[in-house]
């Protein structure tokens, strides 16, 4: 039994240390950090502990820009893609030829760099002296004025934000709803017609609530995956966030640790820290609804 | 009565209709959406330089195609380094991820070991950790490690990886108990078991973790990002950051494209071959980055 | 309300890259249905039952033939406008609705000047809880109902609309024995109370025999035989009818007739009158065995099991189909047994003789 035991543990050994090292022990020191006031990096030294570092945070002007773009992302990009996915997942259910192609075509941007298509998005919203871009010239079709999404003001930035944040958390949102979906039993749609149900009433009494559970679990991780928006912010607006005013809490963290105005872990520490207890706490408060929502 | 009936019922295949069609109109708008992005990319990637910059009203088509954006791309900045970077890194944290989590996920769903229950219950709440939280102390670490622009530290601390851990553990799980005693009887080692009934049973698994690591790997930007300042380490993501702010110029834009094309070319394909084994792992719960 | 089938056929296109022919579920089905009647559709699985049912209920169309209720083409109505209801095999209740609301469900889906009103659609959920009697149930979710009530709930669900035909899809396959049995009489019950003209389908056929009023046996998607229970039983008109219905089933030997002379192997069993010489297979019912010292058909004994009021004997003959052929005999009635070999006479009703090739039956008279 012993030998078993040790072998059992010979088997696990390197996922551990991997998890300790790169996982646990950080998760713990991240806290460390995040109390331990005046830290210098190159000597590695600090003053005492305290929480310095949350107020410093939490009182930067770009902090509290982070927070509201981060806020205003998650606000209209949780609600509109979980809606739209639901939307296309229901459409797609309803029809039988051309399913997959369009199902692969959805599926796409998720396989796609993130960086690399944000360029593409990039050209197509952005105004320059040579062009006004593709989006502007749909704009002016329709009789609308240009406008320079990309270096812009500040509403029309954060549009292209959502659009290209929406864009890239679709697939995921569709590929569950449609499998979601596809698992109700279709006897209760049988059932449903023999009694002469209405579409819409089918839709609301039948398979809403059925998926239901699917929905709370997209609106979860959406609003976990949207408080960690940063990279799509990056592949619009360049590295420099800050000076776009696009930052995020999650780019917030990375620009106080790392780049030109890095070189302050603690600081980056206590932001990460915050973010943490936002998400932790709107996970907390969706779990409640979703158990008082959910109805089986 | 019977006039009456047949009217409901045509009013109700009309309705039927009408409501496919907009389905399909529906659906399409959605398709055009995600996939103009690409045409568009396609389409400026084989615009010459000239033309691209005398269209004051972008064109939806060329007649003269060209190819110089991609040899542009390849000779003014070192995409092809970029590529094969990301390719090492890829292919090494994938293989890395696999054995690791195949032998602790088989320790999980066979073996019996004093504190599995407990352990494993502590894997799990490791799932819950978000990465931005544990990247500031592995970035300190490995400066320390003095591991800045190297393969050892953009790797290491990109292995783990609880998740594919917990869906491993699941499939060995299928695998009935009757096979691990025959093989017992027989005189099988563990480690033989494991290697020739395990992983051949459960491949379907072990090919859909590997390739959403794999693309995982290579659509990685953060962790990049913060431990490579040296161009010869970039990876992709970081590659076309760097092209974007110093490469080509700010005004290249099809140079920039026919790059942005070359990336994402290996992913479409790579998805557009193992489509249903992609789809059905991400259904079960993958999240992206 | 009558049912009529006419010349009613469903092919579905073929399925997989090879089969280009379609898949024949139901062929050239005739048959009606007379008012209040109950019938069962009994058949193994793939023989178009279920099929039908749908064709009936009008979640399939019809590829030929036509359906009437009453005198009213319904072949082309949509489910709904068929004043029909159904009750699935999984029963499909509403797992996140209460029983109450399942049962109200199908009125609250009504418009206009059909509509009732609150109070009205209550007191007729109560109504159709009473009949099946799961009225103290109402606030409960499906999930904490056993499988006979969830099931008495599909049927409550599915008469709240006063429907003119009950359509029952395998009422009874996922109930365990013993609340079978109780549940077919319930149905029973309940159709009788009602009135309502109803069709089930089964597999089963004990369940089939034991409460409808006529069984309609198919096969391949074509009726083999519709009548009376007892008379499908004492009258199969194919092999196939003959084995599917009786348990334990009926034995099949290989047979001769020669002179007006039944042979099984070569031993004379029955003179049967009026039947060319021919080869044939030759069903015997278990009861139609009768022990005797000098019965015509000796077979091999394997062993004997008494069953209290019966005793069943296990033989074994070369000619027999089966591995064993089975005979049920009163146990009043002393066989001997000790020897290794037991003689039977056989009954001349019990016997049914079959064509070779075509399985139809072959009447004859016994002398």
């Amino acid at each position: 039994m012993s030998t078993n035991n040790k072998k059992a543990w010979l088997y696990l050994l390197p996922a551990l240390l991997f998890l300790i090292f790169f996982m646990v022990y950080p998760l713990i020191d991240v806290i460390i950090y995040s109390v331990e006031e005046g830290y210098n990096f190159a000597s590695q030294t600090y003053f005492g502990v305290g929480t310095y570092n949350f107020s410093y945070v939490l009182h930067d002007p770009y902090f509290l820009q982070a927070v509201k773009n981060t806020f205003i992302l998650v606000i209209i990009t949780v609600p509109v893609s979980t809606g739209l996915a639901l939307l296309i997942s229901v459409g797609l259910s309803s029809i039988r030829p051309l399913r997959e192609l369009y199902q692969t075509i959805y599926f796409l941007p998720y396989v796609t760099n993130t960086l690399a298509v944000g360029l593409v998005f990039m050209i197509l919203f952005q105004r320059t002296e040579y062009t006004d871009g593709m989006v502007n010239l749909l704009i002016n079709w329709f009789g609308g004025e240009s406008v320079d999404f990309i270096d812009g003001p500040y509403w029309a930035k954060m549009f292209v934000l959502c659009f290209y944040t929406i864009w890239v958390v679709m697939p995921f949102k569709i590929l569950v709803l449609t499998s979601a979906l596809a698992s109700v039993n279709p006897d209760y749609y049988k059932a449903a017609r023999v009694d002469g149900t209405p579409r819409l009433r089918v839709f609301t009494k039948i398979t809403l609530p059925m998926i239901s559970p699917m929905i709370f679990y997209l609106v979860i991780t959406g609003f976990i995956g949207a408080f960690k928006a940063y990279s799509d912010a990056v592949a619009l607006f360049g590295t420099d966030l800050n000076a776009a005013g696009m930052n995020t809490i999650v780019g917030y963290v990375y620009d106080m640790l790392y780049g030109d105005s890095g070189g302050y872990p603690s600081y980056a520490s206590a932001a990460a820290v915050i973010l943490f207890v936002i998400v932790l706490t709107i996970t907390c408060v969706n779990l409640l609804v979703s158990k008082k929502r959910v109805r089986y | 009565m019977e006039a009456d009936y047949e009217k409901i019922q045509k009013a109700a295949a009309r309705r039927t209709a009408l409501l496919r069609g907009l389905t399909y109109v529906g659906l399409s708008i959605w398709a055009l959406i995600v996939l103009f992005p690409f045409y568009w990319m396609l389409l400026t990637s084989v615009k010459s330089y000239a033309s691209y910059n005398a269209e004051y009203v972008p064109s939806f088509f060329t007649l003269h195609p060209t190819l110089q954006n991609y040899v542009d791309a390849f000779t003014a900045v070192p995409l092809g380094g970029y590529l094969m970077n990301t390719v090492i890194f890829a292919v090494i944290t994938t293989l890395l991820m696999v054995v690791v989590s195949v032998l602790a996920a088989y320790a999980f769903a066979r073996l019996e070991f004093r504190g599995k229950d407990l352990v494993f219950t502590l894997f799990l709440s490791l799932m819950m950790i978000p990465s931005e939280l544990v990247v500031i102390t592995n970035f300190v670490t490995i400066t320390n490690l003095d591991l800045r622009n190297t393969f050892t530290g953009l790797i290491l601390p990109s292995v783990t990886s609880v998740f594919y851990i917990y869906l491993l553990k699941e499939n060995f799980e299928q695998v009935p108990d009757e096979l691990y005693r025959a093989a017992k009887v027989d005189g099988t080692s563990d480690l033989k078991y494991l290697w020739k009934v395990m992983v051949p049973i459960c491949r379907p698994t072990i090919i859909t973790v590997t390739i959403l690591k794999i693309i995982e790997c290579w659509n990685s930007y953060v962790w990049p990002r913060l431990i490579t300042d040296d161009p010869a380490y970039y990876l992709v993501s970081n590659g076309i950051q760097e092209i974007r702010e110093n490469g080509f110029g700010r005004e290249n834009i099809p140079a920039m494209m026919a790059a942005v094309v070359v990336i994402s070319v290996p992913l479409i394909i790579l998805f557009l071959v193992f489509r249903r084994k992609i789809m059905e792992g991400v259904a079960r719960g993958g999240m992206k980055g | 309300m009558k049912i009529v089938l006419q010349n009613l056929t469903k092919k579905f296109p073929g399925r997989g890259k090879k089969a280009q022919s379609d898949v024949i579920a139901v062929n050239d089905l005739s048959f009606e249905i007379s008012d209040g009647e109950l019938i069962a559709l009994l058949g193994p699985s793939g023989c178009g039952k279920s099929t039908t049912l749908n064709l009936i209920c009008g979640l399939e169309k019809p590829t030929g033939g036509r359906i009437f209720f009453g005198e009213k083409d319904i072949t082309d109505l949509s489910p709904e406008l068929r004043g029909v209801g159904m009750v699935f095999q999984n029963y499909a209740l509403y797992p996140h609705l209460t029983v109450r609301e399942n049962i109200v469900f199908p009125l609250e889906n009504r418009k206009g000047k059909d509509r009732l009103s609150k109070e009205e659609m209550n007191a007729r959920a109560l109504e159709t809880a009473r009949l099946v009697q799961i009225e103290e149930l109402m606030d409960r979710k499906p999930g904490e109902l056993s499988g006979g009530q969830q099931q008495r709930v599909a049927i409550a669900r599915a008469l709240v609309k006063m429907p003119g035909v009950l359509l029952l899809d395998e009422p009874l396959s996922n109930l365990d024995a013993r609340l079978r049995l109780k549940t077919r009489e319930e149905i029973r019950r309940i159709q009788k109370q009602t009135g309502i003209t109803t069709v089930f389908v089964t597999h089963d056929q004990d369940e089939a025999m034991s409460i409808s009023d006529r069984i309609a046996v198919m096969r391949e998607g074509v009726l083999m035989q519709l009548g009376r229970p007892q008379e499908v039983y004492d009258n199969p008109a194919s092999l196939f009818v003959a084995r599917f219905l009786g348990t334990p089933p009926i034995n099949v030997f290989e047979g001769e007739v020669r002179n007006q002379m039944l042979y099984i192997g070569d031993e004379a069993v029955l003179a049967v009158k009026d039947v060319p010489d021919q080869p044939v297979w030759v069903g015997v019912r278990p009861e139609g065995f009768l022990p005797q010292k000098d019965g015509a058909l000796s077979c091999e004994l394997n062993r004997v099991e008494i069953l209290g009021r019966d005793i069943s004997i296990i033989s074994s003959h070369p000619a027999c189909t089966g591995q064993t052929l089975r005979s049920i005999i009163s146990a009043e009635m002393r066989a001997d047994t000790s020897d290794s070999v037991v003689r039977f006479a056989l009954k001349p009703g019990k016997v049914f003789l079959f064509h070779k090739e075509t399985e139809e039956r072959i009447p004859f008279a016994a002398v």
